[in-house]
């Protein structure tokens, strides 16, 4: 039963040596061997290793940790979901595998997503879909779908994953699991599989809020090899929790915004709740994300079109025949938009319009220390429902794509359940820049004053 | 002054490649070395492969001496620059794309002097080298492979106006060039082995519509690509000039495309039509953040230059009498020029002349040292003239005189050249140094 508790938990029990890390390993492969056969989680599944005791004097004390399929593992098949990568051997680590692995954490897996993290479902991937371990019949969300559905079918102790626009925030929301997405340039983007350049983030998937600070500060960090990571120094981010709300100034976005009614309610609850704590919570109007599907779509696709060009089959993997339909589709519509006689119509226009983001955020937080508003407009669809939707992935991360594209920090906390689904709504909290610290306080806060967050009922 | 037949006058710009000498790569650690490898690939990491997920990390060194070329060509500089990616696909550009500057170059609208007008400076960019491709057999297969030690090493590209008039000039430009960058040691410019690449854009105007309205350019181009020396370059748009002009006086429009030198043929060929531009689909690389500099930055790179070349000839020409063309051929090795500053200073000091000092040494009829004390003695040794008795004078040129009758008919008979002859021999006889002139004045008298 090791496999249920939490990392923080696990780091604690090794270290207290109340189980050793052999039994801790034994008990989540377990589970991630059921789980893998029920929900398709992983594209390369954990295996049996020997694990060092020595790591157990280390921060993650040799804590199992599945991986995005995008991050590469050296000497490890990293195919970011793609039959194009399919026998591709990386001869390097990511750096935030290395900084994992420094830490203590042991790669257990490489976790299914949509192909290229083209998509929201993972229903994209060539490796067959991952089903939402809350209710095997829904999508757990995607793109980095495996790493969610990893943490909520307890088949890891924690979990890595990448988020471009909701990629991370969206699969946790389904999944019923915390998942933080750091500002742009707080984690290092050097050795994962480049999507849209311009707002790719690594960040954790975990049980958690206090998992997800643990993570946090062993994955942040200036690297030289990545040129648009910060210096800013990072702090340990599990000394932002269990600190109060009081006096907190939060606004609400997207209270008027059509489609979010049949969710609304729910939403209200989590604002009673705040205030409860302390904080006062206001109704806010903001840019409509309706203009940054338009704005995400364009910049994306050109980067996708630009970083995909590498993979000419020249090198390593399959030739460009093994592109799947979703890429195909990126690559014409990111050509197309970076053309001669098309970019000042989109791409360049697209990016003045980032900036009305930008500054609409700032105007914002001027006034309020944290935005929260719903991470998904609906629950988890059933399966298949990306297909045929070409546009899907959009629609479903509307909520995420302006913070997205503005590098803002976010984090998923569960906030409601549906008794009858058992299918999940998340909360999103945005912060200013390198403000992560208020993400953490208040998503901790919140989730210890309510019963959404499994691992905490349970405990 | 052209050899373009005069009907019509040649437009040229020309497009200039040069690898910076950085210890490191544009944007990887990796060494920059790639003549100097001993086996292909070696000097390669994930981002000079290109591999997934590797991110560049630009090289501050290749920027600053990018600014400092540009300084140096009088160029101004864009306080805010970036990097842009542009796309194609090529087996030796292993990303699909190039990192290189699209819209907003490091310098632009510079200029340098040549003896046949000023060639202005459109535009110096900074962008990275692909890697090579190497056609050959392996057991019996054609294979092509590639060599990636010479992927991402810092190449500085060099535009100019259509302000080149004649394959002289255009010559004349690209040594002056190669001779600043050399000067400011920031490349090494190996034209064998393609650390200097050449490109001329060329076509021809009629000359009565360059004289009337200079601004408007030929309806067609055509791009001499693969040149690797200045004479070839010289040879290629000449060769040019002419086939333009044949087809020009036919009525036609020579096509627009790239053409290559062959050096055994001396003759353009055609490589690939160039009808309509590629789209590269240039935009800002994320992977780079946007560059900013300050005014003080800049100012502290122009204080950092080294004199330039075309002060110092003046200064020198000033100075010490130097003749341009000496100092020019001084100052191609820049490394000698203190001890050169240091020798014309002493020289000067010592009231000596120095323009024949520079043409002595210009000439090699000094061995070279770099030591001022050696240099001055044996300029002195060369020079100095003892003084001579008048009757000893007159003794030796009178029996140089009888000794040679044929000579003096020769002279009587209006052959003056022969005056040389007699004063080699007088010398010769009184085996010291002593004032030619003098001698010449005497032999002249005597010989009357």
């Amino acid at each position: 039963m090791l496999h249920t508790i939490t990392l923080k938990q696990a780091i604690d029990g090794v270290k207290q040596k109340k189980f050793s890390l052999s039994e801790l390993h034994a008990d989540t492969l377990t589970a991630a061997q059921e789980a893998q056969q029920n929900y398709n989680i992983f594209v390369s599944e954990p295996r049996a290793q020997e694990v060092n005791n020595a790591l157990i004097s280390t921060p993650l004390a040799g804590a199992p940790i599945a991986v995005k399929d995008n991050c590469l593992t050296q000497g490890q098949t990293t195919t970011a979901s793609s039959k194009v990568l399919e026998s591709f051997s990386p001869a390097y680590s990511a750096t935030v595998v290395e900084k994992i692995q420094t830490a203590g954490g042991v790669v257990f897996g490489k976790t299914n997503m949509d192909a290229w993290a083209h998509g929201s479902s993972t229903e994209t991937s060539d490796y067959g879909t991952t089903k939402n371990p809350r209710n095997p019949a829904h999508s757990p969300g995607g793109s980095s779908g495996g790493s969610a559905a990893a943490v909520a079918a307890n088949a890891c102790i924690a979990a890595i994953g990448t988020e471009t626009a909701g990629s991370i925030r969206l699969p946790a929301a389904w999944c019923g699991v915390v998942g933080l997405k750091p500002t742009y340039g707080r984690v290092s983007r050097y050795g994962i599989v480049a999507m849209a350049s311009s707002t790719d983030s690594p960040g954790s998937i975990t049980k958690t809020v206090e998992d997800a600070a643990i993570m946090l500060t062993h994955m942040a960090g200036n690297d030289p090899l990545d040129g648009t990571t910060s210096s800013q120094s990072v702090p340990d981010f599990t000394s932002f929790l269990g600190k109060n709300i009081q006096g907190l100034k939060i606004g609400f976005m997207y209270e008027d915004l059509a489609g979010l009614e049949s969710i609304l309610d729910h939403y209200h609850d989590v604002i009673s709740v705040l205030e409860t704590l302390g904080a006062t919570v206001k109704a806010v109007s903001a840019l409509d994300p309706h203009y940054a599907i338009s704005v995400y779509t364009i910049i994306q696709r050109g980067e996708v079109s630009s970083n995909l060009a590498r993979y000419d089959g020249i090198r390593y993997g399959h030739d460009r025949s093994y592109f799947g339909a979703e890429a195909q589709r990126r690559i014409m519509l990111g050509t197309y938009t970076l053309s001669k006689g098309y970019a000042d119509q989109y791409y360049t226009l697209a990016q003045k319009v980032r900036t009305l983001f930008r500054q609409d955020f700032e105007k914002l937080f001027e006034e309020y220390d944290v935005l929260i508003a719903p991470t998904t407009p609906s629950f988890a669809p059933k399966i298949g429902i990306a297909e045929g939707q070409a546009m899907f992935g959009e629609l479903a991360d509307m909520l995420q794509e302006p913070s997205s594209l503005t590098g803002l920090p976010g984090i998923n906390i569960p906030c409601f359940r549906d008794t009858t689904t058992n299918l999940f709504l998340g909360l999103n909290i945005i912060a200013p820049l390198w403000r992560e610290d208020l993400l953490l306080q208040v998503a901790d806060a919140y989730e210890k004053a309510t019963e959404w967050n499994s691992w905490r009922s349970h405990a | 002054m052209h050899n373009t037949p005069s009907k019509y006058q040649l437009i040229c710009g020309m497009e200039v490649h040069i690898e910076l000498k950085t210890k490191s790569k544009m944007f990887c650690g990796c060494k920059n070395d790639p003549f100097g490898a001993a086996e292909p690939n070696i000097y390669t990491c994930p981002v000079c492969l290109g591999m997934p997920g590797a991110l560049p990390v630009p090289n501050k060194k290749a920027i600053e001496w990018t600014l400092k070329l540009g300084l140096a060509l009088h160029c101004k500089i864009n306080l805010f620059s970036k990097f842009d990616r542009k796309h194609y696909f090529y087996p030796d550009l292993p990303k699909g794309y190039q990192i290189s500057q699209y819209d907003i170059p490091f310098c632009y609208d510079g200029y340098i002097k040549t003896s046949q007008g000023r060639v202005g400076i459109t535009r110096i960019h900074l962008e990275e080298d692909t890697g090579k491709l190497q056609h050959t057999t392996i057991q019996g297969e054609k294979v092509s492979l590639i060599d990636f030690n010479r992927s991402s090493v810092p190449l500085v590209e060099i535009v100019t106006e259509p302000d080149i008039h004649s394959g002289e000039q255009a010559k004349e430009y690209g040594k002056k060039l190669r001779d600043l960058v050399r000067y400011l040691d920031i490349a090494d410019c190996d034209m064998e082995q393609g650390g200097m690449r050449l490109e001329a854009n060329t076509s021809l105007q009629l000359s009565e519509v360059a004289r009337t309205t200079p601004d408007l350019l030929p309806n067609y181009k055509v791009e001499v690509k693969n040149i690797n020396s200045f004479r070839f370059l010289e040879q290629a748009i000449k060769f040019e000039a002419d086939r333009q002009a044949l087809i020009l006086d036919k009525g036609e429009t020579p096509t627009q495309e790239t053409r290559g030198w062959n050096s055994l043929k001396s003759e353009t060929f055609a490589q690939r039509s160039k009808e309509s531009a590629e789209d590269y689909r240039y935009f800002p690389d994320p992977d780079i953040p946007p560059i900013h500099f300050t005014q003080a930055q800049i100012d502290a790179l122009q204080a950092e230059l080294p004199e330039l070349p075309e002060i110092v000839i003046a200064r020198w020409e000033n100075e010490f009498g130097i003749e341009p063309r000496y100092s020019e051929l001084l100052l191609s090795q820049t490394e000698y020029r203190a001890v050169w500053e240091g020798l014309f200073s002493t020289s000067k000091k010592d009231q000596l002349n120095t323009n024949q000092l520079a043409s002595l040494i210009v000439n090699k009829k000094i061995s070279l040292s770099l030591d001022t004390a050696i240099l001055i003695s044996a300029f002195k040794a060369q020079t100095t003239t003892t003084s001579i008795d008048e009757s000893e004078l007159a003794g030796v040129i009178s029996s140089v005189i009888a000794e040679n009758p044929n000579e003096v008919s020769l002279y009587k008979a209006g052959k003056i050249n022969v005056l040389n002859f007699f004063i080699g021999q007088t010398m010769k006889k009184i085996g010291k140094k002593i004032d030619t002139a003098l001698v010449k004045t005497e032999l002249e008298k005597g010989l009357r």
